[in-house]
């Protein structure tokens, strides 16, 4: 039998050598060896350490939400700055969550965090746009890795509700964007009403028109409906589920309305960095009107089994350098995958539903 | 199956080899997307989903040209289990390259995500919205990925054996060729 030549013994050892070299290669590929990055796993374990243990079939943030339905009506002007069809004059279905920030599907609603507005809108030529917004204009972290050291810095406290100042303290001094957040959130005015809330893009985009002219844009969905702040000295005394039935009670009168103002930015402008807000005068253009005509329960809308990524874009509107863009949609996606394997469970408007109906 | 040429058809052959590149880029870009919240990840997917249906596409040409120019004969001295090991390793590397893109795809539908595979244009979903299906195809996709990568390098191990130690020209037959379908023994075994 040739195996037992003796220059078979080297023929061994390269095939030995070839696989070795191919397993290490997928291993480094795969970040099982070599230096550490961070993985959609990393996010979806910081976000369920600051909530206090996992919240098995939630979304790993922005836990609690209501489903909701509607249009979107362009009106044309924004094909100056994207040839996107859905900026096209015409009318395009949309489906939506709000959504409050943190893990906790069942939290309460007098929290000075993010309230926001996540949406998909179709056109019908098959392109697809989906955002998911806060009311902030700007965010307290740039990248990913700070994101995760919030959530392990601010977890709060069981006995005290406020997080541990001997770990927040030292987080802050190194994360003055943190802290220049944190004093803006404690000034702002807590929207009162999911419907009175402006809802920002967070990250900056690029627009490219018609003629491949390419700019980067942030845009804000501002409402028609006005209204006052919560009052955050009593935030606690709120019912639970307060802005959520305000919104369903509010729904059942009449839709709601915003306008998607899509804001230039100036050369000056930061746009690979969320933590900065742009200040002065922009360009803006009024693209068009979002209209919520209809809301649900996460158990009978269509929103609970929706991963809101907001790097699913139509073509004319693309990423920008901002690192958190890619985060996002890891993480999310991250997020999706556990939540789908866990199966859906009860959200905090279904179970008031469910209560009113056995009344 | 059998074919009278001790090698597989040229174009086989061409596609083989295109197709090598391609999957194994694609489960190199596969687990490096997965394992990265980095600006990797956006790009990577971008050229996960096209090339996944370039596979599949490519597979969908080769099936049928490998059923219709049939597969060279296996050494006559190759033991039967060998033999067999072979018709079933092959049979589970034409699976996993079928499969792999289309699971891809009906993972992605189940998920409600468009199956962009470049600027404007989205694949139809090929199974409704529905998170469970998304989370059992999503494990799968994981599973059979490492499953398939084990496959080929079991293949990789095994025509390399064929080339460097038995010498039978199994693995001339799918690179280079032999010089001309009738050569003397002699000179045959001299050619590897």
């Amino acid at each position: 039998m040739p195996f037992r030549k003796p220059g078979n013994v080297g023929a061994f050892a390269l095939i030995g050598a070839i696989v070795v070299l191919l397993v290490g290669a997928f291993g480094w590929a795969a970040g099982w060896i070599g230096p550490r990055r961070i993985s959609g796993g990393d996010v979806t374990r910081a976000l369920e350490y600051n909530g206090g243990g996992k919240k098995p079939g939630y979304r790993r943030a922005h836990a609690k939400g209501l489903c909701f339905t509607g249009s979107f009506t362009a009106n044309g002007a924004g094909s100056a700055l994207s040839s996107a069809s859905l900026l096209q004059p015409g009318r395009y279905p949309v489906i939506g969550r709000f959504s409050m920030a943190g893990g906790n599907p069942l939290a309460s609603d007098g929290r000075n965090v993010f309230h926001s507005m996540a949406l998909v809108l179709k056109s019908p030529d098959g392109q697809e746009w989906r955002l998911a917004m806060d009311h902030t204009p700007f965010f307290p972290v740039a990248d990913i890795a700070s994101f995760i050291a919030l959530q392990r810095a601010s977890k709060p406290d069981p006995a005290t509700g406020k997080p541990d100042s001997a770990v927040m303290k030292p987080f802050l001094a190194a994360h003055p964007e943190v802290k220049a957040f944190q004093d803006y959130m404690a000034k702002a005015v807590l929207p009162g009403s999911f419907a009175t809330a402006t809802y920002y893009s967070i990250n900056a985009f690029r627009f490219t028109d018609g003629n491949d002219v390419t700019r980067f844009v942030r845009w804000q969905f501002e409402p028609e409906a006005s209204g006052s702040g919560l009052d955050k000295k009593h935030l606690e005394q709120l019912p639970r589920d307060y802005l959520f039935s305000e919104m369903i009670a509010r729904t059942a009168k009449g839709p709601s309305r915003w306008h998607l103002k899509l804001v230039v930015a100036k050369p000056a402008d930061v746009t690979d960095k969320a933590t900065i807000a742009w200040a002065g005068p922009h360009r803006t253009i009024d693209a068009g009107t979002l209209a919520i005509d209809a809301v649900q329960s996460e158990e009978s809308g269509a929103c609970r089994d929706v991963n809101f990524d907001p790097t699913i874009l139509p073509p004319g509107i693309a990423l920008s350098d901002d690192p958190l863009l890619a985060a996002r949609s890891k993480a999310y996606s991250s997020s999706f995958t556990r939540r789908a394997l866990e199966g859906p469970h009860p959200s905090a408007v279904g179970q008031d539903l469910a209560k009113e109906r056995a009344r | 199956m059998s074919r009278p040429s001790p090698d597989f058809h040229p174009a086989l052959r061409a596609i083989h080899w295109l197709m090598a590149a391609a999957v194994l880029a694609m489960l190199f870009i596969g687990v490096g997307m997965v394992s990265t919240t980095g600006s990797a990840y956006v790009s990577l997917l971008a050229l996960h989903r096209p090339l996944g249906i370039a596979i599949l596409l490519l597979v969908l040409v080769r099936l049928p040209l490998r059923i219709m120019t049939g597969a060279p004969a296996l050494p006559d001295d190759l033991p039967l289990l060998q033999k067999r090991a072979a018709l079933a390793s092959h049979i589970l590397l034409y699976l996993a390259m079928a499969g792999m893109p289309l699971i891809g795809w009906a993972m992605l539908s189940a998920g409600g995500y468009p199956v962009l595979l470049t600027k404007g244009i989205v694949l139809p979903a090929i199974l409704p919205r529905d998170l469970a299906l998304y989370a059992t195809l999503r494990a799968a996709h994981t599973a059979a990925a490492l499953l398939f990568f084990a496959l080929i390098l079991a293949h990789l191990s095994a025509a390399l054996m064929h080339g460097l130690i038995r010498r039978d020209g199994v693995l001339r037959s799918m690179t280079v060729g032999h010089r001309r379908a009738h050569v003397a023994p002699d000179q045959h075994l001299a050619d590897d």
